[in-house]
């Protein structure tokens, strides 16, 4: 049992997953799925890919070039089992594997340093070249401040409202007339409509 | 090699190859050309012309010389007797004619080609080509001769009897009139001429028969007279060859009644004359027409004639009688037997066969190089091993009685690990880790990973103490404060919004979708719209509005003249989509005084309309709608199929 490398994308390759193609001249390619089994039949170039391990590493996104990328290899030379020798290197194992990352994220780092700069000069840049926009920002940003002030004032008359409404009943009457007027209203409307109609 | 030719091509007397070949030039190359034609032009056309005209005597006379056998490569016995045939030396003759022929057209086809390259006119060229050809048919003319001499061997040839000189072949041979085509009449079914004279066969004839499932040919000859064979003449010479030439069981004919005109002492001296051609062939002496008289009958003057051909060796007489057909059967059989036999004898005599098969076979020996011995290598432990013996209680242990001891066969599993050769015993029957982590465990057991990992634990210390890990975040650029690079952040992200956003509106404005251009001066603004664009772009438009409200003051429409004279008609129609009043008349009232005008008019109109449409049939420009259900799409579909069909 052995966990063999995907040949299109690099990607670990389970068993009982993917799918062999076997040449004529005895070569084996596994692929992880079918997506890289169809890319590779069409005879696509992985190092072309940007989703591939291969890809990733030729244009320098990830660690390529590392000591601790050299424990992992196919050894063609058998070596008999010893426990002692196993349990030190599972252990070796995990330590390299902590080692790696770290590194990778060091390298990460590394790689995107300069990016949080390049991108505050840009934005002072199209800040500094836009003046008329900014103006627009500002009467907007005003024209906000003054409708939530005007609705906090809003706010609190209805509060006080409310705290009058509590002494005084009669402005439920004025409230009816308002809506006697709007009903008047409508009827003009609809007025002015049929008489448009007969009109034609 | 080959054994008949009746398969060579017909040899056409001078004139007609002469015609065949010129004919051919004239259909297969070009016929038309001019004097204006460019010299080079003319030139290929007549040279091609001279050209294939060789070509075409070539290749007839190629076939011809392919056709033939050359005599000096066939089979000995075919050879003497086309000698006897046509006579040698004048096919030789023949075919040498035709084959210098062949080289004489060749090199005229050559000379004139090579003197058309300078031909400077059509005219010259024509010559040329006319001289080439004269001279090629006088060369095919002189032909004539060997010519038709060849059509007739050719016509004999494919006549004649197909002989194997290989073959299981029976020879008849004897006096003429002796019964020798009688008898192959007998054994074949060859329908040789049988007549009462002499030299009734005047060639060699062939029958074949089947004897042990074996096919035989047995060959009828001319007969023989007795006297030199420099006397023969070409009938007679014709067995002779035969009897000389094929391997085969030879049957002398002997007619003991001499009603063949020959006398039975004629008939035995030519026996003993031709005697040495039989060396090395079965021989038998048939006496034929036993109906007549029988061996036995015979005076003993004869009968001693007869006993002197008993008595060579390796020759055996039988009688038979082909008028009653007796004896013929085993005539034939007894000579069969023979033949095979001494072919078998042939056949085990010749060395070649078992000397092909020795030639392949080749043992190498080893040739000791030195005196030292080179004995088999034992082991030690193998040669002290005692020998396993199943009784002794000292026995070895073997994996069959560790099976029984364990239950048996299907019971007892055998633990391939025990065999494990490890340091340790107590290992033997660990499993080893295969997978972990998502990594092979195999690929990093290496004997040296301790030391490795050492060096790497060293260079990460290393690494650890230069700083490589150290994060120097920092978020001041240009010494700006953070709440700077915030608003600054925010601007830029508000900017890019609403460039976005322009944009898009810019290109949602472009875009057609399915509406007319209008054009620019039926566009409009309200007022209103103005306003709200300017408000936000932080423009005062208190001033404007003023204006606008004078404007709008002046522009008020006021009802006048026909609007006060219509009332409401001319108030409903009034307006615009932008809310204008609409500065027109109303149509209908154009150009008419009053209502009662009005009204006439209309009726007029009517009285107009009315023969026409009374006329109006119903044609192509009408709206129609044809009907939804038509009916003979949709009724009656199942009478014969199915509903969708009828």
């Amino acid at each position: 049992m052995r966990i063999y490398q995907c040949h299109f994308c690099s990607s670990p390759v389970y068993p009982g997953h993917g799918i062999m193609f076997v040449r004529n001249d005895a070569k084996e390619f596994r692929f992880c799925r079918s997506k890289c089994h169809k890319a590779f039949k069409q005879r696509r170039n992985p190092r072309k890919l940007k989703w591939t391990k291969a890809f990733r590493k030729a244009a320098g996104k990830e660690l390529a070039v590392d000591s601790t990328l050299t424990f992992a290899q196919r050894r063609n030379v058998p070596v008999r089992y010893n426990r002692e020798l196993v349990a030190t290197t599972l252990k070796a194992m995990a330590r390299i594997e902590d080692i790696r990352q770290k590194r990778e994220r060091a390298f990460y780092k590394n790689r995107m340093r300069g990016n949080k700069e390049r991108d505050f000069l840009r934005d002072k840049k199209l800040v500094e070249s836009n003046p008329e926009l900014l103006r627009m920002r500002e009467i907007e940003i005003a024209n906000a401040m003054a409708k939530q002030q005007a609705r906090e004032e809003a706010e609190a008359e209805a509060q006080s409202e409310m705290e009058s409404d509590e002494e005084e009943m009669e402005i439920d009457s004025e409230d009816e007339e308002e809506e006697e007027m709007q009903k008047q209203k409508i009827l003009l409307k609809n007025k002015r409509r049929n008489s448009k109609k007969i009109a034609f | 090699m080959q054994l008949s030719w009746k398969d060579i091509p017909t040899v056409p007397p001078a004139n007609d190859l002469l015609d065949i070949v010129l004919n051919r030039t004239q259909r297969k190359t070009p016929t038309v050309i001019r004097p204006g034609f460019n010299i080079t032009r003319i030139r290929a056309f007549y040279m091609r012309k001279v050209r294939f005209t060789g070509e075409g005597f070539v290749e007839k006379f190629d076939d011809l010389l392919k056709g033939f056998p050359n005599i000096n490569d066939i089979h000995p016995f075919h050879r003497d007797l086309m000698d006897t045939l046509y006579e040698k030396n004048h096919y030789k003759i023949s075919l040498a004619a035709v084959s210098r022929a062949k080289s004489l057209v060749e090199q005229v086809a050559r000379d004139y080609v090579r003197l058309l390259k300078f031909g400077q006119s059509l005219f010259q060229c024509k010559q040329l080509k006319r001289a080439a050809l004269g001279r090629m048919a006088t060369i095919v003319k002189k032909l004539k001769d060997p010519l038709n001499y060849l059509e007739q061997v050719r016509q004999h040839l494919g006549r004649l009897p197909s002989i194997d000189p290989n073959t299981r072949t029976l020879l008849i041979c004897g006096y003429p009139n002796v019964g020798k085509s009688s008898f192959l009449r007998c054994i074949t079914k060859a329908d040789v001429e049988v007549q009462p004279y002499a030299f009734t066969t005047k060639s060699l004839y062939v029958g074949h028969f089947d004897y042990k499932y074996l096919r035989f040919q047995a060959i009828d000859t001319p007969g023989i007279l007795d006297r030199p064979t420099e006397e023969m003449n070409n009938i007679e010479m014709q067995s002779i060859y035969a009897i000389a030439h094929l391997r085969s069981c030879v049957l002398y004919f002997m007619d003991l009644s001499e009603q063949c005109g020959f006398t039975v002492e004629a008939q035995v001296k030519l026996f003993h004359s031709i005697k040495p051609l039989f060396a090395n062939k079965s021989v038998m002496v048939v006496i034929n027409k036993t109906d007549i008289i029988a061996p036995e009958d015979l005076d003993e003057e004869r009968a001693a004639l007869l006993q002197t051909i008993r008595d060579t060796p390796g020759v055996e007489v039988m009688a038979t009688s082909c008028q009653l057909e007796e004896n013929v059967m085993d005539v034939r059989n007894q000579a069969c037997e023979k033949l095979l036999a001494s072919r078998i004898e042939n056949k085990l005599k010749s060395q070649a066969r078992i000397n092909n098969v020795l030639n392949k076979i080749h043992v190498a020996q080893p040739q000791a190089r030195d005196d030292v011995k080179r004995a088999p290598y034992i082991p030690e432990q193998f040669k002290n091993l005692k020998k396993y013996d199943p009784e002794d209680p000292e026995r070895r242990m073997l994996a069959r009685d560790i099976e029984a001891e364990n239950g048996g066969a299907g019971v007892f599993n055998v633990n391939l690990k025990d065999k494990y050769i490890l340091e340790d015993d107590d290992w033997k029957n660990d499993i080893m880790p295969e997978i972990m982590d998502g990594k092979n465990v195999y690929d990093f057991l290496d004997p040296e990973i301790a030391a490795k990992l050492q060096a790497l634990e060293e260079e990460e210390e290393k690494l650890e103490s230069e700083g490589f890990y150290n994060s120097d975040e920092e978020e001041n650029f240009e010494g700006l404060e953070t709440d700077e690079i915030e608003d600054i952040r925010e601007k830029a992200q508000w900017i890019r919004d609403r460039q976005k956003r322009m944009i898009k509106e810019a290109r949602n404005r472009k875009s057609l979708k399915n509406k007319a251009i209008m054009p620019r001066s039926k566009l409009s603004k309200s007022f209103g719209d103005m306003e709200k664009h300017m408000a936000t772009l932080g423009h005062d438009l208190s001033t404007l509005q003023d204006k606008q409200r004078v404007q709008a003051d002046k522009n008020r429409y006021v009802e006048t003249g026909v609007d006060v004279a219509f009332g409401d008609a001319t108030t409903a129609s009034a307006s615009n989509d932008n809310g204008g009043k609409l500065r027109q008349t109303d149509r209908l009232l154009d150009g008419v005084a009053d209502g009662s005008d009005r009204s006439r008019a209309e009726r007029v109109a009517k009285m107009q309309r009315r023969q026409r449409n009374r006329d109006a049939r119903a044609g192509e420009a009408d709206r129609h709608a044809t009907a939804s259900l038509p009916k003979h799409l949709f009724s009656g579909k199942r009478g014969n199929g199915k509903t969708d069909f009828r």
